[in-house]
C-alpha cells in the first residue's frame, strides 16, 4: 500500500514541478502585416501588438532589456523601440536590406547582415553611427558572435561559407565551406564551437573554433517525411552547453540533439515553417515561430514537450525575449 | 443467496424483497466473477479487441499523420500528431465493441439459457441487468488501458495524470454504450441477426463522430454530417474522454452521456425479456406455446 501512495505522491509531485516560471515579456516580428507582437512567456497571452517597418524580420533585444532593435528589411534601417512605451524611438543606419543581427557581448556593437549587399555592417549603437564594413559572401544572412566578443561568424546564403571575422580588425580571418544555403550562427556557450544550419544541405555543421575547421555533420530524418521538407534554419544552444535545438522550417518541427554525441534525441512538433527558435532567460522554455500557421510554440526545456502554440501576427519570422 | 435472504422474518413476500446491501454486493461479485471468469477463458476476445484499435493507431494513423495534421482545437494547446488525436476515438471504439460484445453475449445466455438462471435470483431484475452491465463494463476498462499502455510506447502520451482521470469519463462511457447493447440484446431476436448490428450501429456510431476528424473538419465537408455527429451519442463520449485525458471536464458531454445512458438503461430494463429469444424459436419449431 505504501509502494502505491508514492507512486501517487511521485506523480503529483512531477506535475506540480514543471511550476512557476518568470513572466519575461516575448517579442514575436510578424514578416508580413509589419508588426511585432508582444507576449507574456507566463500567461503565455499576446499583451501587445507594436506598429514596425516593413518587413520586420531580425530582432534583438538590449541586454538591459530598455530597447528592442527590429530589422525592418524593405524600409532598410533597423528600428530601436523603447520596451516601456513600446514606442519607436530611432532608427541605426544598416544600410540596405538588413536581416539578421547579432549584439556584441557588451551590448555596445550590432553587426548586421546587408543581404542584397554582400556587407556585414558593424554599427556603434550609442553612437546610432556606422563604424565599418566588412564585405563577405554573396547574401549574407546568419551572425553568431562568440561568448568573449572576439569574433563573429557570418553564413553567405549563396557562396554557402562561414566568414570569421576578427571583431577588433573587422577582417576575414577564416572562411569555411558549409552545405548549401547556410541560414544561421550559433556559438557554444564556451565559445569552443559555432553551429551553421543549412537550409538546402539541410545539415548543421559543427566548426571547432580554434581550428576552423568542420568536425562534424549532423543530418536529421523524420519518418513519414520528404528529406527536402527538412530545412535547418535557427539554432540555439542551452546555457550549460548540452543540448542544442534547431529549427526545421518546413518539417514543422524542432530538433533536439545532444551535443557530445552530436546525436538528433527527439523531434517536437510545433506549427507550420517553424523558423527561429528563442530561450526565455531561466532558460526553462523555448519558444519557436511558425511562419505558416502564425503563431508560436512554447517549448518546456527540461521534458522537451511542446506546452501551447499563441497566435501572433501575420508570418511570425523572429523572436527574442526580454531579460530579467 | 436465497439461505440469507430466508433470515428474514415476515410474509413470503417481504422475504424476497428484503436485501441488505451485504448482499447486493455479493450478487454483483458473483455477477462480476463469473464476467471475468469468462473473459479469462476468451483469450481471443481480449487478442482482437486490443489488435482492432491498435491497427487503426499503427497502421491508418500513421498513413493519414502528414495528410491531416490537425489544427488546434481545445483541449489540446499545441499541435499534436494525428496518433494522439485519435486515441481518444480509440478508447470509445474499444468500449462501444466492448458494450456490443456483452450484448451479443447476453443474447447467447438468452439463446443457451444461462440467462435464465440468472434471472431465478431473487434480486430485483434492474439491479441483475445493471450488475451484469458494471461487470462488463470492468473488462473494457481493463482492454481500454491495456491499449494505452501499448501507445504509451509508440509514443502516444498523454500527461500522466490524464490516466487517473480518464477513469470516469471511461465508466461513464462504458455504462452508456453497454446500456445501448443492453437495449439492442433486448430488442434482437436471434444470435444470428446480430451482424446487422455491426453495420446499423457500431460503423454509424464511430464514423459519425468526433473520433477520427475533428468536428470542424466534418463541417467543411458537409453540414449535413455534421448534423449527425452532433446528434450520435458516441462523439460525447469521445469528447469526454479527450478532455479528460487533460484535466478538463467537458460539461456538455458529461450531461449527454449521463441523460443517454439513464434513458438507454431504464429502456433496457423494461423492455427485457429474458424467455424472447426461447419463446420464438419455439413457435418456429411448431412448439404450442
Amino acid at each position: 500500500m505504501r509502494r502505491y501512495i508514492y507512486l501517487l505522491a511521485g506523480t503529483f509531485a512531477a506535475v506540480i514541478h514543471t511550476g512557476p516560471v518568470s513572466a519575461n515579456a516575448v517579442y514575436v516580428s510578424n514578416e508580413k502585416d509589419n508588426t511585432v507582437t508582444v507576449v507574456d512567456s507566463k500567461t503565455m497571452e499576446v499583451t501587445k501588438t507594436i506598429e514596425v517597418g516593413q518587413r520586420p524580420r531580425g530582432i534583438t533585444i538590449s541586454h538591459d532589456g530598455k530597447h528592442l532593435y527590429v530589422c525592418a528589411s524593405d524600409d532598410d534601417t533597423v528600428e530601436i523601440i523603447d520596451t516601456a512605451t513600446h514606442e519607436i524611438t530611432g532608427t541605426l543606419p544598416s544600410g540596405p536590406d538588413p536581416e539578421l543581427f547579432v549584439l556584441s557581448p557588451d551590448g555596445k556593437t550590432l553587426y548586421v547582415a546587408n543581404e542584397d549587399d554582400n556587407l556585414v555592417t558593424v554599427i556603434d549603437v550609442d553612437k546610432k553611427s556606422v563604424i565599418s564594413e566588412i564585405p563577405v559572401g554573396v547574401e549574407p544572412e546568419g551572425m553568431g558572435i562568440s561568448p568573449d566578443g572576439k569574433t563573429m561568424v557570418n553564413t553567405s546564403e549563396t557562396t554557402n561559407m562561414a566568414h570569421f571575422i576578427d571583431t577588433s580588425t573587422h577582417e576575414i580571418v577564416a572562411n569555411v565551406l558549409v552545405d548549401s544555403r547556410p541560414r544561421f550562427a550559433e556559438f557554444k556557450p564556451d565559445g569552443s564551437q559555432v553551429w551553421i544550419s543549412a537550409e538546402i544541405g539541410g545539415t548543421i555543421s559543427v566548426i571547432d573554433n580554434a581550428s576552423r575547421e568542420v568536425v562534424k555533420k549532423i543530418t536529421f530524418e523524420i519518418q513519414g517525411l520528404r528529406s527536402e521538407a527538412i530545412q535547418p534554419v535557427g539554432v540555439r544552444i542551452t546555457a550549460d552547453g548540452k543540448k542544442a535545438y534547431v529549427a526545421l522550417g518546413p518539417a514543422n518541427r524542432v530538433a533536439v540533439i545532444n551535443t557530445e554525441t552530436y546525436e538528433v534525441e527527439k523531434y517536437i512538433l510545433v506549427g507550420q515553417r517553424v523558423w527561429q527558435l528563442a530561450f526565455t532567460p531561466d532558460g526553462k522554455n523555448l519558444i519557436s515561430t511558425n511562419g505558416l500557421s502564425n503563431d508560436i510554440t512554447f517549448i518546456d526545456t527540461e521534458s522537451d514537450e511542446p506546452i501551447k502554440s499563441v497566435t501572433v501576427g501575420a508570418l511570425p519570422w523572429g523572436v527574442t525575449v526580454a531579460p530579467d | 443467496m436465497t439461505d440469507a435472504a430466508g433470515t428474514f422474518a415476515g410474509s413470503p413476500s417481504e422475504k424476497w424483497k428484503g436485501f441488505t446491501p451485504i448482499q447486493y454486493l455479493v450478487c454483483l461479485k458473483g455477477i462480476l466473477q463469473r464476467e471475468w471468469l469468462r473473459y479469462l477463458s476468451q483469450k481471443e476476445r481480449f487478442v482482437s479487441s486490443l489488435v482492432r484499435p491498435l491497427l487503426w493507431l499503427f497502421i491508418f494513423a500513421a498513413g493519414f499523420r502528414q495528410v491531416l495534421g490537425v489544427s488546434i482545437i481545445p483541449p489540446y494547446e499545441t499541435y499534436v500528431l494525428y496518433e494522439v488525436y485519435i486515441t481518444p476515438g480509440l478508447c470509445g471504439m474499444i468500449l462501444l465493441f466492448s458494450g456490443m460484445q456483452s450484448s451479443l453475449s447476453m443474447v447467447y445466455d438468452r439463446e443457451m439459457g444461462n440467462m435464465r438462471i440468472l434471472l431465478v435470483s431473487p434480486f430485483p431484475r434492474w439491479y441483475l441487468l445493471v450488475a451484469k452491465l458494471l461487470a462488463g463494463v470492468a473488462v473494457s476498462l481493463l482492454q481500454v488501458y491495456a491499449f494505452l499502455a501499448i501507445a504509451w510506447f509508440w509514443d502516444v502520451k498523454a500527461p500522466v495524470v490524464g490516466y487517473l482521470l480518464i477513469l470516469p469519463a471511461l465508466f461513464f462511457s462504458g455504462l452508456m454504450l453497454g446500456a445501448l447493447g443492453m437495449l439492442l440484446s433486448s430488442l434482437v431476436k436471434q444470435l444470428e441477426n446480430f451482424a446487422g448490428i455491426m453495420n446499423f450501429v457500431i460503423f454509424p456510431m464511430y464514423f459519425a463522430s468526433s473520433a477520427l476528424y475533428p468536428l470542424w473538419r466534418v463541417q467543411e465537408a458537409s453540414p449535413l454530417l455534421y448534423q449527425i455527429c452532433l446528434l450520435n451519442p458516441f462523439t460525447y463520449a469521445v469528447e469526454l474522454i479527450r478532455f479528460a485525458f487533460y484535466g478538463r471536464i467537458e460539461w456538455t458531454s458529461l450531461i449527454v452521456v449521463l441523460a443517454v445512458t439513464l434513458a438507454l438503461l431504464g429502456g433496457a430494463i423494461l423492455a427485457y425479456n429474458p424467455a424472447r429469444g426461447l419463446t420464438v424459436r419455439k413457435q418456429d419449431m411448431g412448439g404450442n406455446q
